[in-house]
């Protein structure tokens, strides 16, 4: 009964998607208010109805209804009822019904905190929203239907993949589905401004909310994967370039240019046309993620079910959004004439730097990922583009990126002379020589690890003089500087944190340069030693939990005989599922962690494998990311974004002509 | 810039997105037809008939030998394995093999770099699956094959085209999951 409500607001909600599809649109077109206003309702309704059909998906997965297909395929009832619950959208189906379901809340925000959007405009962005859900309704209600019954109904389900059963992976998707669908909207503002053939310094500030907000959640969702890589695979990596990683990276590159070029569209009203591509590319990119992960194309760790059928579906879906976007570009992009002029060495200038080299690095994962694919499918040869293709071909790119994106903000709009910005980063430079060479003394002349602390403290160097710039904190008094740091702008404070939080990130992946470990065969009572840690192995022993057995070893660390701490990795059985997992033991001071991994047991001799990490600065990595996106978050309470720009807006609902 | 280059410019992005969806949708469609498979073992044969070849019977077995002519136009699908008595994954796939033989699929066996007295007593000890069984004592055929070892199983269609490779032992999970599949879509 649940199910089969479920699957009726499913269908309720494509009836609606249908109908918010072409009403506002072709009310916007007609200049009819009333078509255009319904578009608000349907979105809201639209909402609700996908929010209906994921409750009812819950409650199946919640009381482990053996009769739904998709719950007796990922889920048993011996699994702790938080996993049950995360299990919803830990399979193809359910994750699905999430996307649709977070699109349809943008949408509900759209109408809801949209309402000083020209009418036309909103009625149009919500067009294009609809015309997205209902795509992605049909692929689910004709291909991937989660209500699917089953019957006679099955014993028990047939368990999730333990690897999945984890608070880190119950939350990777939905933070990256936030970042996904956020693009979805700037999308919807491209293709609406497109239709309309015009963009804006107003435009420019509409979607920067949804651009920053997108861009936040997917900066989190994609170290949250990372993070959840690094502790539960057990490999003491945290990037492998793996094809979904790879995936979920290239919306983030773009998304990062289309965050800055939004900006010289809202205060210059230039590069209107390469934002405007951007926010297509944008989400073309994450629609590809999508693509790739569902077909099966590529072989990945990550891939969901591998159906072709599913993937043709796909392909239409981006081919239809992707193609169509892109034909309304070539036709109407000659409309968005720049306004605004500026001299190559400016602030704009430093951002179109900064777009041309995310870009490049951009195409370099694009290429280094499909090119396997394509070189496989089309022409028979087996290409492998491994890491080290992605790690020296992004380099030479990503040392110009830092280099320049220290300069960037402390340049004047329009115009600007080198000079000035040289003199107020001189100290920045001598600091970032000073770490280079003390980081080669003490890493024993490790060079690159030495360059990636340099650029760190470059960056985090540049965003204090930043913020130390705009204070005039060198030049007047504290107290002056304070009140001028109170009264500067929060989109100022965010931009200066989210550089100084790749800064963070650099260095944690320059210490992870220098990370050391070892594997030994360890009888109880032995130890090894690694980076000036005794590690003792006491004992291992049977541990047994909910739906799993498992080996858990304590292991002793020591330093100078004194004992430091006892780490507890295991390697857990799941019976139903007949897997085996890796539970590492993370012992961390947030400047190096100490990393303890169990592998298989002589059971001859009763010794077993221990793998020990030691990882500089490992956290820095994701504590970077994280302060990302809170210079993101923070930026998006700026004032300037909270209260659109009145005049403009005044301006453009009032009725004008109607645009070529 | 000229308005027809701006034109052209602006067309770019079309023209290139045109281009990736035309060469996912060839992958797609060789995935669905076998010819490309991500998580296989590629074979530069798929698509091809077979190399000439023709090999002696195994003595005594009672089987009649075959060549790469005896695969052509069967008019059915086949399946061309190659073993050896020496092979411990063929014991392990030789329960299916004979499944598959008493459900009446061909399978044609190739004994590879195997002594004739031991491969007669492997098929006399745990049964004969194969309708037609040749002996590759040299293993130059498995060469030109491209054999990576064995077990190792080719999917040959009605035409005699080779459309599927396994290398290694055909397991309870790989028969349900590819090989059925493929012998109902190729049947």
């Amino acid at each position: 009964m649940i199910a089969e409500l479920g699957h009726f607001a499913l269908a309720l909600a494509m009836i609606l998607a249908l109908a918010q599809s072409i009403l506002p649109l072709l009310g916007a077109e007609m200049r009819n208010g009333r078509m255009m206003a319904t578009g608000a309702p349907l979105a809201l309704g639209q909402c609700l109805a996908i929010a209906t059909a994921f409750g009812c998906l819950m409650y199946s997965y919640a009381i482990n209804d053996t009769t739904v297909v998709n719950v007796v395929q990922n889920s048993h009832s011996a699994k702790p009822m938080l996993y049950k619950i995360t299990g919803t959208w830990g399979n193809h189906e359910g994750s699905l019904v999430l996307w649709i379901m977070i699109l349809g809340i943008c949408g509900a925000a759209v109408s809801a905190f949209g309402r000083e959007l020209p009418t036309a405009l909103r009625a149009r962005v919500l067009g294009v929203l609809g015309l997205i859900s209902l795509g992605f309704l049909a692929f689910t209600i004709k291909t991937s239907n989660p209500f699917e019954r089953v019957w006679p109904p099955a014993l028990d389900g047939q368990g999730l993949n333990p690897i999945l059963q984890d608070i880190g992976l119950a939350l990777h998707p939905p933070l990256l589905y936030l970042g996904y669908v956020g693009y979805a909207v700037t999308f919807a503002f491209a293709i609406a401004a497109l239709i309309e053939g015009r963009v804006d310094a107003a435009w420019g500030r509409w979607v920067r909310p949804w651009s920053l907000a997108a861009w936040s959640f997917l900066t989190m969702g994609i170290a949250l994967g990372s993070w959840w890589a690094y502790y539960e695979l057990g490999w003491g990596g945290y990037w492998f370039w793996d094809p979904v990683e790879n995936a979920s990276l290239l919306p983030w590159l773009i998304g990062t240019a289309l965050l800055h070029s939004a900006i010289v569209v809202e205060k210059r009203e230039a590069l209107k046309t390469w934002t405007i591509l951007l926010a297509i590319i944008a989400f073309g990119m994450s629609l590809l993620g999508t693509f790739l992960v569902r077909s099966g194309v590529l072989n990945s760790v990550h891939s969901f079910a591998n159906d072709p059928e599913r993937g043709l579906f796909i392909l239409g879906l981006l081919m239809f959004y992707l193609a169509g976007a892109f034909l309304l570009f070539a036709f109407r992009a000659r409309a968005m004439i720049p306004t605004g002029v500026f001299a190559p060495v400016s602030r704009e200038g430093a951002i179109v730097l900064n777009n041309l080299l995310i870009c490049s690095i951009t195409a370099v994962v694009f290429v280094g990922t499909l090119w396997p694919l394509f070189a496989d499918a089309l022409f028979g040869s087996k290409v492998s583009v491994g890491p080290p293709f992605f790690n020296a071909a992004s380099f030479p790119l990503v040392v110009p990126l830092l280099l320049a994106m220290a300069a960037g903000p402390l340049m004047p709009w329009k115009r600007a002379q080198l000079v000035p910005v040289v003199m107020k980063l001189w100290w920045v430079a001598v600091i970032g020589f000073a770490t280079f060479f003390v980081a080669l003394l003490a890493s024993g002349q490790q060079v690159l690890p030495a360059v990636g602390f340099a650029f760190a403290a470059w960056v985090v160097g540049a965003a204090f003089a930043d913020i130390a710039d705009r204070t005039a904190l060198f030049r007047t008094s504290l107290g002056n500087a304070w009140s001028r740091a109170k009264g500067l702008p929060r989109a100022a404070w965010g931009a200066a944190i989210a550089h100084a939080g790749i800064g963070i990130t650099a260095a944690g992946i320059a210490g992870m340069g220098l990370a050391q470990e070892r594997l030994v065969s360890l009888a109880a009572g032995e130890s090894t030693t690694l980076a000036g840690y005794e590690w003792r192995l006491d004992s291992v022993r049977d541990e047994v939990g909910p739906n799993w057995t498992a080996r858990r070893a304590y292991i002793t660390v020591l330093r100078d005989g004194r004992e430091l701490r006892v780490m507890t990795p295991a390697r857990r059985f799941f019976p139903v599922a007949r897997m085996h997992t890796t539970e590492v033991a993370i012992h961390t001071n947030l400047m190096a962690d100490l990393y303890a991994v169990i592998g298989e047991e002589e059971a001859a001799t009763g010794r077993a494998v221990v793998r020990v990490h030691y990882n500089l600065l490992a956290p820095w990595i994701w504590i970077g990311a994280a302060i990302m996106a809170l210079g993101a978050a923070l930026s998006l309470a700026d004032r300037r974004v909270r209260v659109s720009a009145p005049n403009r807006a005044a301006i453009r609902a009032a009725p004008t002509t109607r645009p070529a | 810039m000229t308005p027809t280059s701006r034109r052209l410019l602006l067309s770019a992005p079309f023209a290139i997105a045109a281009v990736g969806g035309v060469g996912f949708y060839t992958a797609l469609n060789r995935q669905r037809t076998g010819a490309y498979n991500p998580r296989g073992v590629p074979s530069a044969l798929i698509g091809q008939a077979p190399p000439d070849f023709t090999l002696p019977a195994l003595p005594e077995s009672g089987v009649e030998p075959f060549g790469s002519a005896d695969l052509r136009g069967i008019g059915r699908p086949v399946l061309v394995n190659f073993w050896a008595s020496w092979c411990v994954p063929c014991i392990i796939e030789h329960p299916q093999l004979m499944r598959l033989s008493r459900e009446g699929v061909p399978v044609f066996g190739i004994a590879y770099k195997d002594k004739a007295a031991d491969s007669l007593q492997f098929i006399r000890r745990h049964g004969n699956p194969f309708n037609r069984l040749a002996q590759d004592i040299p293993g130059r055929v498995a060469i030109d094959w491209g054999v990576f070892g064995v077990p190792e199983t080719y999917l040959l269609d009605a035409q005699g085209i080779i459309r599927w490779r396994y290398a290694g032992p055909i397991t309870d999970e790989v028969l349900e999951q590819d090989l059925r599949i493929l012998l109902r879509r190729y049947a």
